[in-house]
């Protein structure tokens, strides 16, 4: 508890994370009411229903996962890592902890973008297929939640691994907005390399254009496919800490 | 103007980011192409399949450009570099200059390198490089390498901070671009008018509706590099080292 | 008290430390001195689990540093003052450190004010000159009260005000009966401010033992001897068991001392002009001792050296 305490004192103690957390909602809520203005959707052929207020979430999770991967590296960065293994010891308590302290507000900042975009498009103009009725819309738009969740905690593995501000932010921005889109274009395996991509998969949890015809072969359902994103987010920050562990601080 | 451009060459080439970013541009762009490659199969290869890479590159370099200036603001190598040279604006644009030629050569063999590859995979009749557009879609892949490296020491020069300047030159092209195409109405219009889009026209082809034709297109991008780079040259010399 | 067995650490093919055992007792002021790039920093990373030794072991009152529970509360250490998040008030780098050790929060209060940083208390500790920040160092290191202190090189790039301070400070610490362990690379600071040695040099022991031992053992006292028949009195001086070394117009005579040699010469009936003894400065001593263990040495330096210490010695 103590250690959880004192990443929580870290986290608040400077102001970057408030300005990442507020670009990382005010991006996507944002352009998303920029969108809803200019929408002009006829009843009955809005087939997206409240996909089309998530759209831009993917503008929140990239800042995400550079906030994340900034809460590791600017520790070794400023040698303060250092201080906190001198606290702690034991390395595993102090980066779960860590880990902990970063994922729940990436959460937070989830909640805010996903149901602060469905509010601001129905304010803004509203329609009946955007009420959350189905288990499918609730996914679409509280599932924010546990997306940007995982998505720090991937960063968090990846900083680790990489210490190093310029390289982390690149490596993990370069391959979610990137690599994975690529990927798609290489002929025949191309797609089927796709399917088992970890942010990939984060998109098929949450539904986001799920009517595009390569995307009906899918090896997982939506909830497969969560838990094949939170399994991988897993796997990068046990290889993270495992890594913090072996080497000098 | 020589000496400052040798100064920056030679701050630029004893470290080792440059290299790797060399490196990894080539290992990534010239790798993707094998793999298309490799792996094609129906209807021949065209000089196209061999340039679906390129971005991978394309980000490298900008990284690499914007980490040039970033990293003098880091560890405060900038004071010694202006106190060497009192002049900002020289310094500053002779590092421009040379790590725009840098990332033109990593351009160019990268785009010539995937295009070697992909002809020796599977060459045919339409891999040749013949027409004007085939000329531009690979020899053009280095003018867009530098001009982007100039816009990432332009934004990197205004941010001064590494974390800041990847993630905006990385969300930016890959991320904003796309989505302003999502917005109702004005949407492709705007996204018609943004720079890595329109430089993505001059290699690619402009369709039929674009607002300018390819060179026209390679101007703006340059245009618009030209701004940010004077914006940059502005505020350094304005902001305390 | 510090024990370290065999402790050793390699970077690649580098050797860092180099089979080194030494003991820091409670209650003084332990010196841990050596050249730049001796490994000084490297064994105290160690002592705090942040570096792995290759091989050997370091404990702190019998444990390892990850053995110990709430380990702020059993030794405190300053190793890199700049070690702090710029954007973090000083204050706030104090709480998240006293979090984690569950220490109360007027602890936090009583460190600052005993580092005298109160009144910046709540600034950002990027904007810290390197004194301040020295004195926030020390706050964090003395947060958890703790009976073993680790500084390196506390006074590096301080004005004398602050040196003077640092140094009565560490006499505090030791004459509460804690163990403090600090390092120099400057032997006359250490000739001040501790009363036991660890001298170091290529990562590998020199010597240990109290500050007194080792000048002693480091300065082999000579006599300069001054006269018109130089040759005869060096042939005899050989053949009653000194050594001698050829001092241009002087000889410099080893292992005998000034009334012998004055009495021998009386004996001789040879005429002296000059018999001085002299007494080897600390800096000599320092770097007759570590003088082929420096790591980076200028080509000059090894030449120079003795003119050096011969000009100190005549100012003093």
């Amino acid at each position: 508890m103590s250690v959880l305490n004192a990443e929580r004192i870290k986290l608040l103690s400077t102001r970057s994370p408030w300005w990442c957390a507020l670009l990382a909602i005010a991006l996507p809520v944002g352009l998303t009411a920029l969108i809803a203005s200019q929408a002009q959707i006829q009843p009955g052929d809005a087939g997206n229903g409240v996909y089309i207020t998530q759209m831009l979430s993917s503008l929140g999770r990239a800042v995400v996962l550079v906030m994340a991967a900034l809460s590791i590296t600017s520790e070794y960065r400023f040698g303060t890592i250092r201080s906190t293994f001198q606290v702690v010891p034991h390395r595993a308590t102090a980066l779960l902890a860590k880990t902990a302290v970063t994922a729940i507000p990436a959460m937070l900042i989830g909640a805010a973008v996903g149901f602060g975009s469905w509010a601001v498009f129905q304010a803004i103009n509203s329609f009946p297929e955007l009420a959350l009725d189905t288990a499918q819309d609730w996914r679409a738009v509280a599932g924010q939640v546990l997306v940007f969740g995982i998505t720090a905690v991937l960063a968090l593995g990846v900083g680790m691994l990489i210490r190093q501000t310029a390289g982390a932010v690149a490596v993990l921005l370069v391959y979610a907005l990137l690599v994975e889109g690529l990927i798609g274009l290489i002929p025949k395996i191309g797609d089927d390399i796709q399917h088992w991509l970890p942010f990939f998969a984060a998109d098929r949890f949450l539904g986001l254009q799920d009517d595009i015809p390569q995307l009906r072969d899918l090896p997982l359902g939506p909830w497969g496919y969560l838990a094949y994103f939170a399994a991988v987010a897993a796997a990068v920050l046990a290889a993270g800490i495992l890594s913090a562990q072996r080497r000098d601080a | 103007m020589t000496t400052l451009l040798a100064t920056e060459r030679i701050k630029l080439f004893t470290t080792r980011s440059p290299w790797w970013s060399a490196f990894l541009a080539l290992g990534l762009t010239i790798g993707f192409a094998a793999l298309v490659g490799l792996n094609h199969n129906g209807g021949p290869l065209t000089v196209e399949h061999s340039q679906f890479g390129m971005q991978f590159g394309l980000m490298v370099v900008s990284v690499m450009a914007a980490l040039a200036i970033t990293t003098e603001y880091r560890f405060a190598t900038i004071r010694a570099t202006f106190q060497a040279v009192p002049k900002r604006t020289s310094v500053l644009v002779a590092k421009t200059a040379v790590v725009a030629v840098l990332a033109a050569v990593i351009g160019e063999v990268a785009a010539f390198g995937s295009w070697v590859t992909t002809y020796a995979i599977d060459g045919g009749p339409e891999m040749a490089i013949t027409t004007g557009a085939d000329w531009r879609m690979v020899a053009g892949v280095g003018l867009v390498y530098a001009i982007a490296s100039v816009i990432s020491v332009a934004v990197g020069t205004l941010v001064r901070q590494s974390a800041g300047a990847i993630s905006i030159l990385l969300i930016w092209p890959l991320l904003v671009e796309n989505l302003v195409q999502l917005i109702p109405g004005i949407g492709d219009d705007i996204h018609d008018w943004m720079p890595f889009t329109v430089a993505g026209r001059f290699l690619n082809g402009t369709g039929p509706d674009a607002p300018m034709g390819p060179w026209a297109s390679l101007a703006y991008f340059a245009g618009v590099a030209a701004v940010l780079l004077v914006a940059s040259l502005v505020v350094a010399n304005k902001r305390d080292a | 008290m510090i024990e370290a067995t065999g402790l050793t650490k390699h970077y690649g093919r580098t050797v860092a430390v180099d089979n080194l055992s030494f003991t820091v007792s409670e209650g003084k002021v332990t010196g841990f001195l050596g050249p730049n790039g001796a490994g000084k920093s490297t064994t105290m990373r160690m002592i705090l689990g942040l570096d792995r030794p290759t091989a050997g072991d370091v404990r702190i009152d019998g444990q390892h540093y990850w053995d110990l529970h709430q380990p702020l509360r059993t030794v405190g250490a300053l190793l890199d003052a700049k070690w702090v998040h710029p954007n973090r008030s000083a204050r706030a780098h104090l709480r998240w450190l006293a979090a984690a050790t569950k220490l109360p929060k007027r602890r936090i209060d009583e460190v600052l004010d005993l580092v005298g940083l109160t009144a910046v208390a709540d600034k950002n500790a990027g904007g810290f000159s390197l004194g301040m920040s020295q004195r926030l160092g020390i706050a964090a290191a003395l947060l958890g009260d703790p009976k073993v202190l680790l500084f390196d090189e506390p006074v590096n790039g301080l004005d004398p005000e602050g040196i003077l301070w640092i140094r009565k400070f560490m006499h505090k610490l030791a004459d509460e009966g804690r163990t403090v362990f600090v390092s120099s690379h400057l032997l006359s600071e250490m000739a001040q401010t501790a009363q036991d040695l660890v001298v170091i040099g290529r990562g590998k022991l020199i010597h240990q033992g109290t500050v007194d031992e080792f000048i002693a053992h480091a300065t082999e006292s000579t006599v300069l001897v001054r006269s018109p028949e130089l040759e005869k009195l060096g042939e005899y001086l050989l053949a009653a068991g000194a050594g001698i070394s050829d001092d241009g117009d002087a000889l410099r005579v080893s292992g005998m001392d000034s009334p012998a040699i004055g009495e021998l010469a009386a004996a001789r009936q040879i005429t002296l002009h000059e018999l001085s003894p002299q007494v080897g400065s600390l800096e000599q001593a320092f770097i007759q001792l570590t003088g082929d263990s420096v790591e980076y040495r200028t080509v000059e330096t090894g030449r120079l050296a003795p003119d050096v210490a011969a000009s100190q010695e005549e100012r003093a």
